[in-house]
Protein backbone atom coordinates (compact mmCIF):
# COMPACT_ATOMS: atom_id res chain seq x y z
CA UNK A 1 0.00 0.00 0.00
CA UNK A 2 1.45 3.54 -0.64
CA UNK A 3 0.84 5.13 2.72
CA UNK A 4 2.65 7.70 1.67
CA UNK A 5 -0.16 9.73 -0.36
CA UNK A 6 -2.25 9.44 2.04
CA UNK A 7 -4.17 12.29 4.55
CA UNK A 8 -3.69 11.94 8.30
CA UNK A 9 -7.02 11.01 8.76
CA UNK A 10 -6.32 8.28 6.68
CA UNK A 11 -3.18 7.21 7.83
CA UNK A 12 -5.28 7.34 11.23
CA UNK A 13 -7.69 5.02 9.78
CA UNK A 14 -5.19 2.70 8.48
CA UNK A 15 -4.03 1.79 11.96
CA UNK A 16 -7.09 2.09 14.19
CA UNK A 17 -9.30 -0.41 11.30
CA UNK A 18 -5.87 -2.71 11.89
CA UNK A 19 -5.23 -2.67 7.67
CA UNK A 20 -1.64 -0.98 9.37
CA UNK A 21 0.30 -1.05 12.31
CA UNK A 22 1.88 1.77 13.28
CA UNK A 23 5.63 0.57 12.82
CA UNK A 24 4.51 -0.30 9.14
CA UNK A 25 3.44 3.44 9.03
CA UNK A 26 6.35 4.65 11.02
CA UNK A 27 8.72 2.92 8.89
CA UNK A 28 6.77 3.97 5.37
CA UNK A 29 7.41 7.92 6.35
CA UNK A 30 11.19 7.20 7.76
CA UNK A 31 12.30 5.60 4.70
CA UNK A 32 10.05 8.24 2.55
CA UNK A 33 12.07 10.54 4.63
CA UNK A 34 15.68 8.58 4.41
CA UNK A 35 15.23 8.81 0.37
CA UNK A 36 14.07 12.17 -0.20
CA UNK A 37 15.17 14.35 2.78
CA UNK A 38 18.39 14.92 1.63
CA UNK A 39 17.55 17.27 -1.26
CA UNK A 40 15.00 19.23 0.16
CA UNK A 41 16.62 19.43 3.78
CA UNK A 42 13.28 19.66 5.81
CA UNK A 43 14.54 17.89 9.03
CA UNK A 44 17.35 18.94 11.53
CA UNK A 45 16.82 15.68 13.30
CA UNK A 46 14.96 12.67 12.11
CA UNK A 47 14.36 10.42 15.31
CA UNK A 48 14.39 7.16 13.59
CA UNK A 49 15.01 4.88 16.12
CA UNK A 50 13.14 6.84 18.61
CA UNK A 51 10.15 7.28 17.06
CA UNK A 52 10.22 2.79 15.69
CA UNK A 53 10.32 2.19 19.26
CA UNK A 54 6.97 4.17 20.12
CA UNK A 55 5.09 2.78 17.24
CA UNK A 56 6.35 -0.58 18.30
CA UNK A 57 5.13 0.53 21.91
CA UNK A 58 1.45 1.55 19.93
CA UNK A 59 1.40 -1.53 18.36
CA UNK A 60 1.76 -4.08 21.74
CA UNK A 61 -0.48 -2.02 23.87
CA UNK A 62 -2.75 -1.96 21.73
CA UNK A 63 -6.17 -1.99 23.33
CA UNK A 64 -9.24 -3.47 20.89
CA UNK A 65 -11.29 0.09 20.73
CA UNK A 66 -8.18 2.30 21.21
CA UNK A 67 -10.09 5.32 19.49
CA UNK A 68 -7.10 7.86 20.14
CA UNK A 69 -7.80 10.38 17.14
CA UNK A 70 -3.67 10.61 16.48
CA UNK A 71 -3.03 6.75 16.97
CA UNK A 72 0.11 5.84 14.85
CA UNK A 73 0.04 9.19 12.49
CA UNK A 74 4.04 10.49 12.36
CA UNK A 75 4.54 13.79 12.49
CA UNK A 76 7.15 16.02 12.23
CA UNK A 77 7.51 19.48 14.89
CA UNK A 78 9.39 22.76 13.90
CA UNK A 79 13.01 22.44 15.65
CA UNK A 80 11.65 25.31 18.27
CA UNK A 81 9.27 23.39 20.20
CA UNK A 82 11.37 21.19 23.34
CA UNK A 83 10.98 17.53 23.34
CA UNK A 84 12.50 15.77 25.87
CA UNK A 85 15.72 13.96 25.54
CA UNK A 86 15.83 15.41 21.61
CA UNK A 87 17.98 18.35 20.72
CA UNK A 88 16.29 21.43 20.29
CA UNK A 89 17.97 23.96 18.50
CA UNK A 90 15.68 26.52 16.94
CA UNK A 91 18.40 26.48 13.95
CA UNK A 92 20.79 28.22 15.83
CA UNK A 93 24.09 27.57 17.52
CA UNK A 94 23.55 29.65 20.35
CA UNK A 95 21.18 26.18 21.19
CA UNK A 96 24.48 24.28 20.27
CA UNK A 97 24.38 20.87 22.59
CA UNK A 98 20.77 21.63 24.02
CA UNK A 99 18.48 18.70 25.11
CA UNK A 100 14.95 19.76 26.80
CA UNK A 101 14.49 17.97 30.43
CA UNK A 102 11.00 18.40 29.41
CA UNK A 103 8.51 18.31 26.50
CA UNK A 104 6.04 21.11 25.45
CA UNK A 105 2.74 20.80 25.73
CA UNK A 106 2.29 20.33 22.36
CA UNK A 107 4.15 17.51 21.92
CA UNK A 108 3.02 15.72 24.96
CA UNK A 109 -0.58 16.67 23.88
CA UNK A 110 0.42 14.91 20.46
CA UNK A 111 1.79 11.66 21.85
CA UNK A 112 -1.15 11.41 23.99
CA UNK A 113 -3.45 11.53 21.32
CA UNK A 114 -1.30 8.48 19.68
CA UNK A 115 1.17 10.20 17.25
CA UNK A 116 4.49 9.56 16.61
CA UNK A 117 7.27 12.28 16.82
CA UNK A 118 9.56 11.85 13.42
CA UNK A 119 11.93 14.90 13.84
CA UNK A 120 12.67 18.21 14.05
CA UNK A 121 12.25 20.54 11.41
CA UNK A 122 14.11 23.29 10.07
CA UNK A 123 13.10 27.20 10.42
CA UNK A 124 14.99 30.37 10.03
CA UNK A 125 17.10 31.06 13.23
CA UNK A 126 14.51 31.49 16.36
CA UNK A 127 11.90 31.55 13.81
CA UNK A 128 12.81 35.10 12.22
CA UNK A 129 12.41 34.98 8.67
CA UNK A 130 10.32 34.30 6.19
CA UNK A 131 12.69 32.05 3.90
CA UNK A 132 14.28 29.01 5.95
CA UNK A 133 17.68 30.29 4.66
CA UNK A 134 18.54 32.32 7.97
CA UNK A 135 19.50 28.79 9.76
CA UNK A 136 22.38 27.76 10.97
CA UNK A 137 21.92 24.62 9.27
CA UNK A 138 21.55 25.64 5.98
CA UNK A 139 18.21 26.39 3.68
CA UNK A 140 15.23 24.06 3.24
CA UNK A 141 14.37 23.57 -0.36
CA UNK A 142 10.78 24.18 -1.98
CA UNK A 143 9.59 20.95 -2.70
CA UNK A 144 8.11 22.26 -6.37
CA UNK A 145 11.65 23.66 -7.61
CA UNK A 146 14.96 22.72 -5.19
CA UNK A 147 15.91 25.89 -6.84
CA UNK A 148 13.85 28.07 -4.46
CA UNK A 149 12.33 28.63 -1.22
CA UNK A 150 9.78 26.78 0.96
CA UNK A 151 9.38 30.28 2.89
CA UNK A 152 9.34 30.34 6.11
CA UNK A 153 10.00 30.45 9.46
CA UNK A 154 8.18 26.68 9.23
CA UNK A 155 9.76 26.06 5.92
CA UNK A 156 10.86 22.94 6.94
CA UNK A 157 7.31 21.98 8.31
CA UNK A 158 5.94 22.99 5.31
CA UNK A 159 7.92 20.89 3.06
CA UNK A 160 7.57 18.10 4.93
CA UNK A 161 4.20 18.12 4.38
CA UNK A 162 3.83 19.30 0.85
CA UNK A 163 6.66 16.32 -0.10
CA UNK A 164 4.92 13.73 1.81
CA UNK A 165 6.96 12.82 4.43
CA UNK A 166 4.65 13.17 6.87
CA UNK A 167 1.03 13.47 6.72
CA UNK A 168 1.05 16.42 9.42
CA UNK A 169 3.50 18.92 10.96
CA UNK A 170 3.34 21.55 13.82
CA UNK A 171 4.64 25.20 13.02
CA UNK A 172 4.62 28.48 15.03
CA UNK A 173 3.50 31.38 13.43
CA UNK A 174 4.54 34.72 15.01
CA UNK A 175 3.82 37.18 11.69
CA UNK A 176 3.15 34.43 9.07
CA UNK A 177 5.90 31.85 9.70
CA UNK A 178 2.81 28.86 9.42
CA UNK A 179 0.89 30.10 6.71
CA UNK A 180 3.44 31.73 4.37
CA UNK A 181 5.46 28.51 3.50
CA UNK A 182 2.03 26.60 3.59
CA UNK A 183 1.07 28.62 0.84
CA UNK A 184 4.55 28.32 -0.74
CA UNK A 185 4.75 24.68 -0.51
CA UNK A 186 1.00 24.17 -0.97
CA UNK A 187 -0.38 22.48 1.42
CA UNK A 188 -3.06 24.00 4.79
CA UNK A 189 -1.50 26.21 7.74
CA UNK A 190 -3.45 27.35 10.28
CA UNK A 191 -2.13 29.98 13.07
CA UNK A 192 -4.75 29.74 15.64
CA UNK A 193 -6.32 32.33 17.99
CA UNK A 194 -3.84 33.92 20.02
CA UNK A 195 -4.47 32.02 23.33
CA UNK A 196 -5.72 29.03 21.49
CA UNK A 197 -2.94 26.76 22.06
CA UNK A 198 -0.07 26.67 25.09
CA UNK A 199 3.65 27.80 24.00
CA UNK A 200 4.71 26.04 26.88
CA UNK A 201 8.16 24.38 25.36
CA UNK A 202 8.02 26.70 22.48
CA UNK A 203 10.78 29.08 22.42
CA UNK A 204 9.69 32.44 22.62
CA UNK A 205 9.83 34.77 19.98
CA UNK A 206 7.32 37.63 20.32
CA UNK A 207 5.44 36.34 22.98
CA UNK A 208 2.53 38.82 22.62
CA UNK A 209 2.15 37.46 18.45
CA UNK A 210 3.71 33.72 18.86
CA UNK A 211 1.47 30.58 18.10
CA UNK A 212 1.73 27.25 17.30
CA UNK A 213 -0.40 25.41 14.71
CA UNK A 214 -0.99 22.63 12.60
CA UNK A 215 0.85 22.47 8.72
CA UNK A 216 -1.63 19.72 6.82
CA UNK A 217 -2.48 18.24 3.90
CA UNK A 218 -6.12 18.83 3.98
CA UNK A 219 -8.56 20.81 5.98
CA UNK A 220 -9.95 18.00 8.07
CA UNK A 221 -6.60 17.25 8.68
CA UNK A 222 -5.70 20.99 10.71
CA UNK A 223 -9.04 20.47 12.56
CA UNK A 224 -8.05 17.30 13.79
CA UNK A 225 -4.48 18.32 15.27
CA UNK A 226 -5.49 21.78 16.21
CA UNK A 227 -8.25 20.17 18.43
CA UNK A 228 -5.83 18.22 19.95
CA UNK A 229 -3.18 20.37 20.98
CA UNK A 230 -5.64 22.72 21.58
CA UNK A 231 -6.65 24.31 24.93
CA UNK A 232 -5.89 25.64 28.71
CA UNK A 233 -2.55 24.45 30.34
CA UNK A 234 -1.58 25.46 33.85
CA UNK A 235 1.87 25.88 32.35
CA UNK A 236 1.00 28.60 30.29
CA UNK A 237 -1.20 30.96 31.60
CA UNK A 238 -1.95 33.14 28.04
CA UNK A 239 -3.60 29.46 27.16
CA UNK A 240 -6.93 30.72 27.14
CA UNK A 241 -9.94 28.23 29.11
CA UNK A 242 -12.23 28.43 26.13
CA UNK A 243 -13.64 25.65 25.41
CA UNK A 244 -12.08 23.27 22.62
CA UNK A 245 -14.57 21.78 19.67
CA UNK A 246 -14.98 19.00 18.02
CA UNK A 247 -13.77 21.17 15.09
CA UNK A 248 -13.53 18.11 12.50
CA UNK A 249 -16.99 17.37 13.06
CA UNK A 250 -18.35 20.68 12.04
CA UNK A 251 -16.88 20.58 8.79
CA UNK A 252 -19.88 20.17 6.39
CA UNK A 253 -19.16 21.91 2.91
CA UNK A 254 -22.18 24.31 3.14
CA UNK A 255 -20.85 27.82 2.04
CA UNK A 256 -24.31 29.15 1.46
CA UNK A 257 -25.03 31.94 3.04
CA UNK A 258 -21.37 32.64 4.18
CA UNK A 259 -20.29 36.28 3.86
CA UNK A 260 -16.31 36.50 2.89
CA UNK A 261 -14.88 39.93 2.74
CA UNK A 262 -12.04 41.17 0.44
CA UNK A 263 -9.94 44.36 1.12
CA UNK A 264 -9.16 45.27 -2.26
CA UNK A 265 -7.93 48.33 -0.68
CA UNK A 266 -5.03 46.96 0.23
CA UNK A 267 -4.65 44.09 -2.38
CA UNK A 268 -3.99 47.74 -4.79
CA UNK A 269 -0.40 47.25 -4.92
CA UNK A 270 2.47 44.94 -5.00
CA UNK A 271 0.69 41.57 -5.29
CA UNK A 272 2.54 39.21 -8.37
CA UNK A 273 0.32 39.24 -11.39
CA UNK A 274 0.32 35.24 -11.26
CA UNK A 275 -1.04 35.29 -7.74
CA UNK A 276 -3.57 37.98 -8.56
CA UNK A 277 -4.89 35.96 -10.72
CA UNK A 278 -4.82 32.42 -8.82
CA UNK A 279 -6.16 34.68 -6.01
CA UNK A 280 -9.65 35.97 -8.26
CA UNK A 281 -10.27 32.46 -9.55
CA UNK A 282 -10.40 31.37 -6.10
CA UNK A 283 -12.54 34.02 -4.89
CA UNK A 284 -14.98 33.34 -8.13
CA UNK A 285 -14.61 29.92 -6.40
CA UNK A 286 -16.32 30.35 -3.44
CA UNK A 287 -18.94 32.47 -4.93
CA UNK A 288 -19.67 29.97 -7.00
CA UNK A 289 -20.05 27.42 -3.83
CA UNK A 290 -22.33 29.65 -2.16
CA UNK A 291 -20.72 32.27 -0.42
CA UNK A 292 -21.04 35.59 -0.63
CA UNK A 293 -18.10 38.21 -1.33
CA UNK A 294 -18.25 41.84 -0.43
CA UNK A 295 -15.49 44.65 -0.20
CA UNK A 296 -14.09 45.43 3.05
CA UNK A 297 -11.72 48.20 4.25
CA UNK A 298 -9.15 47.14 6.49
CA UNK A 299 -7.67 51.21 6.63
CA UNK A 300 -4.87 50.43 9.22
CA UNK A 301 -3.13 47.30 7.59
CA UNK A 302 -0.86 48.96 5.43
CA UNK A 303 0.90 50.19 8.70
CA UNK A 304 1.09 46.42 10.24
CA UNK A 305 4.57 45.68 8.83
CA UNK A 306 6.64 48.84 10.20
CA UNK A 307 4.23 47.86 13.29
CA UNK A 308 4.96 43.92 13.81
CA UNK A 309 8.91 44.75 13.10
CA UNK A 310 8.72 47.34 15.93
CA UNK A 311 6.80 45.16 18.34
CA UNK A 312 8.32 41.90 17.49
CA UNK A 313 12.07 42.98 17.35
CA UNK A 314 11.02 44.95 20.94
CA UNK A 315 9.82 41.46 22.49
CA UNK A 316 12.39 39.37 20.70
CA UNK A 317 15.44 41.55 22.17
CA UNK A 318 13.89 40.93 25.87
CA UNK A 319 13.22 37.27 25.24
CA UNK A 320 16.65 36.54 23.52
CA UNK A 321 18.25 37.92 26.55
CA UNK A 322 18.13 34.65 28.07
CA UNK A 323 21.13 33.17 25.87
CA UNK A 324 23.92 33.97 27.89
CA UNK A 325 25.58 30.87 28.00
CA UNK A 326 24.95 30.36 31.28
CA UNK A 327 22.09 27.95 31.77
CA UNK A 328 22.27 26.04 28.53
CA UNK A 329 23.65 26.51 24.92
CA UNK A 330 26.65 27.81 23.67
CA UNK A 331 29.25 29.58 25.79
CA UNK A 332 32.36 31.35 24.09
CA UNK A 333 35.66 30.06 25.21
CA UNK A 334 37.64 32.66 26.75
CA UNK A 335 40.62 32.65 28.85
CA UNK A 336 39.98 31.85 32.38
CA UNK A 337 42.64 34.14 33.82
CA UNK A 338 41.66 37.04 32.40
CA UNK A 339 37.39 36.46 31.52
CA UNK A 340 34.81 38.77 32.66
CA UNK A 341 31.53 37.74 33.11
CA UNK A 342 30.30 40.50 30.40
CA UNK A 343 32.79 39.49 28.06
CA UNK A 344 31.76 36.17 28.26
CA UNK A 345 28.19 37.59 27.60
CA UNK A 346 28.98 39.02 24.39
CA UNK A 347 31.14 37.25 22.90
CA UNK A 348 28.79 34.01 23.85
CA UNK A 349 25.92 36.30 21.89
CA UNK A 350 28.07 37.58 19.02
CA UNK A 351 29.36 33.32 18.26
CA UNK A 352 25.65 32.39 19.13
CA UNK A 353 23.43 34.58 16.63
CA UNK A 354 23.23 34.81 13.00
CA UNK A 355 22.45 37.96 11.57
CA UNK A 356 19.42 37.92 11.31
CA UNK A 357 19.10 38.01 14.61
CA UNK A 358 21.20 39.90 15.59
CA UNK A 359 20.25 42.51 13.25
CA UNK A 360 16.07 41.73 15.21
CA UNK A 361 17.48 42.01 18.70
CA UNK A 362 19.12 45.52 17.67
CA UNK A 363 16.35 47.10 16.00
CA UNK A 364 14.40 46.10 19.03
CA UNK A 365 16.96 47.24 21.73
CA UNK A 366 16.66 50.72 19.91
CA UNK A 367 12.72 50.65 19.75
CA UNK A 368 12.94 50.15 23.51
CA UNK A 369 15.41 52.17 24.23
CA UNK A 370 15.30 55.91 26.53
CA UNK A 371 14.50 58.29 24.00
CA UNK A 372 12.77 56.34 22.13
CA UNK A 373 10.39 54.11 23.54
CA UNK A 374 7.36 56.90 22.91
CA UNK A 375 8.43 57.10 19.51
CA UNK A 376 8.58 54.02 18.25
CA UNK A 377 7.41 51.29 20.81
CA UNK A 378 4.29 53.10 22.13
CA UNK A 379 3.47 54.27 18.91
CA UNK A 380 3.17 50.68 17.28
CA UNK A 381 1.16 49.81 20.09
CA UNK A 382 -1.29 52.36 19.86
CA UNK A 383 -1.36 52.00 15.81
CA UNK A 384 -1.60 47.90 16.70
CA UNK A 385 -5.53 48.79 18.71
CA UNK A 386 -6.36 50.35 15.29
CA UNK A 387 -5.43 47.51 13.42
CA UNK A 388 -7.61 45.57 15.63
CA UNK A 389 -10.21 47.75 15.45
CA UNK A 390 -10.31 47.62 11.47
CA UNK A 391 -10.66 43.96 11.84
CA UNK A 392 -13.44 43.85 14.80
CA UNK A 393 -15.63 46.43 12.57
CA UNK A 394 -14.99 43.92 9.45
CA UNK A 395 -15.79 40.83 10.76
CA UNK A 396 -18.99 42.66 12.12
CA UNK A 397 -20.17 42.46 8.44
CA UNK A 398 -18.28 39.00 7.18
CA UNK A 399 -18.09 35.65 8.43
CA UNK A 400 -13.42 35.90 7.70
CA UNK A 401 -11.92 38.42 5.63
CA UNK A 402 -10.55 36.44 2.48
CA UNK A 403 -7.02 37.68 0.98
CA UNK A 404 -3.41 36.48 -0.76
CA UNK A 405 -1.32 34.52 1.84
CA UNK A 406 1.81 36.15 0.50
CA UNK A 407 2.25 38.67 -2.31
CA UNK A 408 4.48 36.24 -4.33
CA UNK A 409 5.12 32.78 -5.21
CA UNK A 410 7.87 31.12 -3.82
CA UNK A 411 11.63 32.94 -4.74
CA UNK A 412 15.07 31.97 -5.11
CA UNK A 413 17.08 31.14 -2.76
CA UNK A 414 19.39 33.72 -1.81
CA UNK A 415 17.37 36.22 -3.76
CA UNK A 416 16.54 38.08 -0.89
CA UNK A 417 18.26 37.21 1.68
CA UNK A 418 20.71 40.29 1.82
CA UNK A 419 18.13 42.90 1.50
CA UNK A 420 16.24 42.63 5.14
CA UNK A 421 13.61 44.97 4.32
CA UNK A 422 12.45 43.53 1.09
CA UNK A 423 12.19 40.07 3.08
CA UNK A 424 10.11 41.99 5.68
CA UNK A 425 7.66 43.58 3.19
CA UNK A 426 6.78 39.87 1.72
CA UNK A 427 4.70 39.28 5.02
CA UNK A 428 2.36 42.29 4.64
CA UNK A 429 -0.78 40.15 4.29
CA UNK A 430 0.03 37.71 7.18
CA UNK A 431 0.89 40.04 10.21
CA UNK A 432 -1.73 42.07 10.72
CA UNK A 433 -3.49 38.67 12.00
CA UNK A 434 -1.23 38.00 14.59
CA UNK A 435 -0.88 42.27 15.81
CA UNK A 436 -5.23 41.07 16.00
CA UNK A 437 -4.58 38.03 17.59
CA UNK A 438 -6.81 36.13 15.31
CA UNK A 439 -7.03 33.29 14.06
CA UNK A 440 -5.80 32.75 10.39
CA UNK A 441 -5.06 29.61 7.87
CA UNK A 442 -4.04 29.40 4.07
CA UNK A 443 -5.68 26.72 1.88
CA UNK A 444 -3.80 25.98 -1.47
CA UNK A 445 -5.56 28.05 -4.40
CA UNK A 446 -4.01 26.79 -7.34
CA UNK A 447 -0.91 26.97 -9.27
CA UNK A 448 0.94 29.73 -11.57
CA UNK A 449 1.84 28.76 -15.02
CA UNK A 450 5.44 28.20 -13.80
CA UNK A 451 3.50 25.16 -11.47
CA UNK A 452 4.19 27.19 -8.01
CA UNK A 453 1.53 26.94 -5.45
CA UNK A 454 -0.65 30.05 -4.68
CA UNK A 455 -2.65 30.33 -1.23
CA UNK A 456 -5.64 31.90 -0.09
CA UNK A 457 -5.92 32.90 3.36
CA UNK A 458 -8.96 33.81 5.76
CA UNK A 459 -8.84 35.63 9.01
CA UNK A 460 -11.79 34.53 11.14
CA UNK A 461 -12.92 35.97 14.31
CA UNK A 462 -11.40 34.82 17.42
CA UNK A 463 -11.49 31.62 19.20
CA UNK A 464 -14.04 31.14 16.34
CA UNK A 465 -11.67 28.35 14.29
CA UNK A 466 -14.89 26.22 13.91
CA UNK A 467 -15.87 28.48 11.64
CA UNK A 468 -13.03 29.78 10.24
CA UNK A 469 -12.19 25.83 9.01
CA UNK A 470 -15.91 25.33 7.76
CA UNK A 471 -15.15 28.06 5.35
CA UNK A 472 -11.94 26.39 4.25
CA UNK A 473 -13.48 22.85 3.84
CA UNK A 474 -16.00 23.93 2.08
CA UNK A 475 -13.68 25.48 -0.60
CA UNK A 476 -11.45 22.70 -0.52
CA UNK A 477 -13.78 20.54 -1.66
CA UNK A 478 -14.79 21.81 -4.50
CA UNK A 479 -11.02 22.79 -5.25
CA UNK A 480 -8.74 19.57 -3.67
CA UNK A 481 -5.37 21.69 -5.27
CA UNK A 482 -3.82 19.29 -2.19
CA UNK A 483 -4.12 16.24 -3.97
CA UNK A 484 -1.11 17.70 -7.08
CA UNK A 485 1.70 16.52 -5.58
CA UNK A 486 5.39 17.36 -6.30
CA UNK A 487 7.62 15.37 -8.35
CA UNK A 488 10.67 14.26 -6.19
CA UNK B 1 12.05 62.00 6.38
CA UNK B 2 14.78 59.13 6.93
CA UNK B 3 16.65 58.09 9.70
CA UNK B 4 20.47 58.59 10.43
CA UNK B 5 22.11 55.91 12.97
CA UNK B 6 25.68 56.91 13.60
CA UNK B 7 28.73 54.61 14.43
CA UNK B 8 28.45 55.78 18.06
CA UNK B 9 24.45 55.03 18.06
CA UNK B 10 25.48 51.00 16.93
CA UNK B 11 27.62 50.84 19.66
CA UNK B 12 25.87 51.88 22.22
CA UNK B 13 22.71 49.72 20.81
CA UNK B 14 25.07 46.62 20.48
CA UNK B 15 26.18 47.28 24.41
CA UNK B 16 22.10 47.52 25.54
CA UNK B 17 22.07 44.01 23.35
CA UNK B 18 24.57 42.95 25.07
CA UNK B 19 26.47 42.10 21.48
CA UNK B 20 30.01 42.55 20.45
CA UNK B 21 30.12 43.29 16.31
CA UNK B 22 32.44 43.43 14.30
CA UNK B 23 33.52 46.59 12.36
CA UNK B 24 31.99 45.28 8.95
CA UNK B 25 28.62 44.08 11.22
CA UNK B 26 28.47 47.52 12.84
CA UNK B 27 28.54 49.22 8.86
CA UNK B 28 25.82 46.82 7.76
CA UNK B 29 23.80 47.25 10.07
CA UNK B 30 24.13 51.06 10.64
CA UNK B 31 22.97 51.02 6.97
CA UNK B 32 20.21 48.38 7.36
CA UNK B 33 18.62 49.34 10.58
CA UNK B 34 18.50 52.99 9.41
CA UNK B 35 16.91 51.92 6.17
CA UNK B 36 14.30 50.07 8.17
CA UNK B 37 13.53 52.76 10.91
CA UNK B 38 12.98 55.01 7.56
CA UNK B 39 10.41 52.70 6.93
CA UNK B 40 8.80 52.33 9.75
CA UNK B 41 8.35 56.24 9.88
CA UNK B 42 5.33 55.63 8.28
CA UNK B 43 3.47 55.16 11.81
CA UNK B 44 4.23 58.55 13.07
CA UNK B 45 1.59 59.59 10.10
CA UNK B 46 -0.87 57.88 12.19
CA UNK B 47 -2.96 59.93 14.20
CA UNK B 48 -3.27 57.75 17.80
CA UNK B 49 -4.79 60.68 19.85
CA UNK B 50 -6.62 58.97 22.81
CA UNK B 51 -5.84 55.74 20.90
CA UNK B 52 -5.06 53.42 24.01
CA UNK B 53 -1.82 50.77 23.07
CA UNK B 54 -2.39 47.22 22.91
CA UNK B 55 -0.54 45.77 25.67
CA UNK B 56 -2.19 42.63 26.26
CA UNK B 57 -4.50 40.77 23.64
CA UNK B 58 -6.12 38.73 26.37
CA UNK B 59 -8.38 40.29 29.06
CA UNK B 60 -11.48 37.26 29.20
CA UNK B 61 -8.94 35.12 31.53
CA UNK B 62 -7.97 35.70 34.64
CA UNK B 63 -4.88 32.87 35.24
CA UNK B 64 -4.68 32.42 39.18
CA UNK B 65 -4.09 28.93 40.63
CA UNK B 66 -3.92 27.81 44.21
CA UNK B 67 -0.67 28.70 46.04
CA UNK B 68 0.04 24.89 46.59
CA UNK B 69 3.59 23.24 46.48
CA UNK B 70 4.36 21.45 43.51
CA UNK B 71 7.44 19.05 41.98
CA UNK B 72 9.67 21.20 40.28
CA UNK B 73 12.27 20.56 37.54
CA UNK B 74 15.05 18.59 39.12
CA UNK B 75 18.64 20.12 40.09
CA UNK B 76 20.47 17.49 38.30
CA UNK B 77 18.27 18.03 35.13
CA UNK B 78 18.51 22.03 35.58
CA UNK B 79 22.25 21.97 35.82
CA UNK B 80 22.06 19.08 33.04
CA UNK B 81 22.37 21.25 29.81
CA UNK B 82 24.96 24.36 31.31
CA UNK B 83 28.40 24.98 29.38
CA UNK B 84 30.12 24.66 33.03
CA UNK B 85 28.23 23.78 36.12
CA UNK B 86 29.35 22.12 39.78
CA UNK B 87 26.87 19.33 39.52
CA UNK B 88 27.79 17.89 42.98
CA UNK B 89 27.66 21.52 44.96
CA UNK B 90 24.34 22.53 42.69
CA UNK B 91 25.32 25.85 41.08
CA UNK B 92 26.00 27.62 37.90
CA UNK B 93 29.32 28.23 37.07
CA UNK B 94 30.40 32.00 35.65
CA UNK B 95 33.29 34.07 34.90
CA UNK B 96 35.16 35.63 38.38
CA UNK B 97 32.61 38.66 38.42
CA UNK B 98 34.47 40.59 41.63
CA UNK B 99 38.54 40.47 41.93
Amino acid sequence: MTISTRTLVEVRDAVADGAATAVDVCTDYLDRIAATDPSLHAFNRVTRERALERAAMLDRSRVADDHRPLLGVPIAVKDNLCTRGVATTASSRALDGFVPPYDATVIARLEDAGAVVVGKTNCDEFAMGSSTENSAFGPTHNPWDLARSPGGSSGGSAAAVSARLVPGALGSDTGGSIRQPAALCGVVGLKPTYGRVSRYGLLAFASSLDQIGPLTLTVRDAALLLEVIAGADPCDATAAPNAVATYADGLDGDLRGIRLGVPSGLLEDGVDADVGRVFDEAVAAFRAAGATIADVALPHASYAIPVYYLIATAEASSNLARYDGVRYGHRASLDPATATLTAMYDRTRSEGFGAEVKRRIMLGTYALSAGYYDAHYLKAQQVRTLIRQDYEAALESVDAVLMPTSPVPAFALGDKVDDPLQMYLLDVFTVSANLAGLPAMSVPAGFTPGRLPVGAQLVGRAFDEAGLLRIADGYERANGWWRESPTL
Amino acid sequence: MSSHLTKADVERIAELARLELSKEEQETFARQLAEILTYAEAVQAVDTTDVPPTTHLLSSHEALRADELRDSLPREDALANAPDAAAEEGFFKVPKVIG
